[in-house]
């Protein structure tokens, strides 16, 4: 019930707007989410997206986890 | 694009997430609780549990909208269809809980239900059908509850009404918490419940219990990067709230989304399937909104008398954490997915239907 997927708006007109994910579009309704635009990542849920995906945060999670992996590394035989 | 999810399904990451769990796991055992079905499935899907060592027990919640989902909401839905001759749209799940008369059942006795993509479906269903009455049967947490939210307030056709059994989470784990007879230290917070929530509402029940929660994505790394950080919060006996699945969650929360909320409902005390009657817990539209109400505009009540269960189903003790699916004499014997006894090896959220799906033997 709560699954949602992260997709990239290839169109908006109005609260309608298309995504994508894996090459294959959708329809999204965007009446929850403020000022979003063509290129934005949105996570959709029930055919509405919820949320904006902040790609700098998902970027940092990533950086932090890979910088504890190599200082990790640095400390194997 | 490719998935922007890839990322996070790293196995490499994966495991070194576990190295760091099994490195703060303390030698006390941990019980740790998540709310979520997705993240059942996720952590059953992806082998999760066989990467904890035997010190940490993760259990399932009382997390799968469709299992909590008591009875007599589903015997609404059912009766407005086969009495009323109402088109009923729910979600694929629900359509065969079992109960005095399934959703499948109705649809074999005449009854037109079927299943549609969210709020929206059953929006463009109504306005396909101008001459006929469609209800919205809908379920669902926070997550869910804003689309029927909006939905609600986006001009909906006159003919579509709205059979609301939504759930609110913060009730339930309030509840959960005073249960005398359960013991957890933790909690693994369900993801796209507070990308529109918020964790502000969190912090007072994590302080007040000394429980952690801490907020997780659903690609395996986010799971594992939420269980680590839960592990090595309770291994502290920290409670506080954490997040571990910052690119969706912010503490505020979507404003947008809860304001909208906050327009089309008001919380209601409301029955969980094995967990009662939780004060709160759950939304009716408000006052004005009222002609939206499919049990209004139909003159129908819920049955009372109900039971909560099939007679020998468990999912009541499984859904509150007191039993385990493999503990329940029905589990894979005369309760498969084929043939559920209650909801929980029905829906693809349902913790017997996932421990069924992914055992290990």
């Amino acid at each position: 019930m709560c699954l949602a997927a992260p997709m990239e708006l290839v169109a908006v007109d109005g609260a309608d707007g298309t995504a994508e994910v894996d090459g294959v579009r959708y329809a999204v309704r965007l009446d929850l989410v403020q000022g979003v635009g063509v290129g934005d990542h949105v996570l959709v849920h029930a055919g509405y997206a919820i949320q904006v995906v902040d790609a700098e945060a998902a970027r940092e999670t990533l950086e932090l986890l890979a910088e504890v992996k190599a200082a990790v590394d640095d400390e194997s035989p | 694009m490719t998935h922007p999810g890839a990322r996070f399904r790293d196995p490499a990451l994966v495991a070194q997430l576990a190295d760091r769990l099994r490195a703060a796991t303390p030698d006390e055992p941990l019980r740790l609780m998540h709310v979520c079905g997705t993240h059942e499935n996720a952590i059953a899907r992806n082998g999760l549990r066989s990467l904890l060592p035997g010190a940490v027990e993760v259990i399932a919640g009382p997390g799968c909208p469709v299992c909590v989902c008591p009875p007599a909401d589903i015997d609404l839905a059912a009766r407005l269809a086969l009495d009323h001759g109402a088109g009923v749209a729910t979600v694929g799940d629900m359509m065969r809980v079992p109960g005095r008369v399934s959703l499948t059942e109705a649809r074999t006795r005449g009854g037109d239900v079927r299943v549609v993509d969210g709020a929206a479906g059953a929006v463009r269903w109504a306005r396909e059908e101008p001459e006929r009455e469609v209800v919205l049967f809908a379920v669902g947490f926070e997550t869910t509850a804003c689309t029927t939210a909006a939905a609600v307030l986006a001009e909906p056709p006159p003919n579509l009404s709205f059979l609301l059994s939504h759930r609110l989470i913060p009730p339930a784990l309030s509840a959960l918490l005073t249960m005398d007879d359960l013991r957890i230290d933790g909690f693994l917070m369900p993801g796209h419940v507070l990308t529109v929530a918020g964790t502000e509402d969190y912090t007072p029940l994590a302080v007040a219990s000394g429980r952690p929660m801490v907020v997780a994505g659903f690609e395996p790394v986010d799971v594992m990067l939420g269980l680590a950080r839960l592990v090595e919060l309770a291994g502290e006996g920290r409670g506080e709230v954490a997040n571990a699945y910052p690119r969706a969650v912010r503490s505020g929360g979507n404003a947008k989304a809860l304001a909208m909320m906050d327009r089309a409902f008001q919380a209601v005390d409301a029955r969980w399937r094995g967990l009662g009657e939780i004060p709160g817990s759950g939304l009716a539209l408000q006052p004005e909104l009222s002609s939206l109400d499919a049990c209004q505009r139909f003159g129908v009540e819920p049955d009372p008398d109900l039971p909560d269960s099939l007679p020998g189903c468990s999912c009541g003790d499984v859904m509150a954490g007191r039993l385990d699916p493999t503990e329940c004499p029905l589990f894979g014997e005369s309760c498969t997915p084929e043939a559920p006894r209650g909801p929980c090896m029905v829906s693809f959220e349902g913790t017997c239907r996932n421990r069924y799906q992914y055992r290990e033997g």
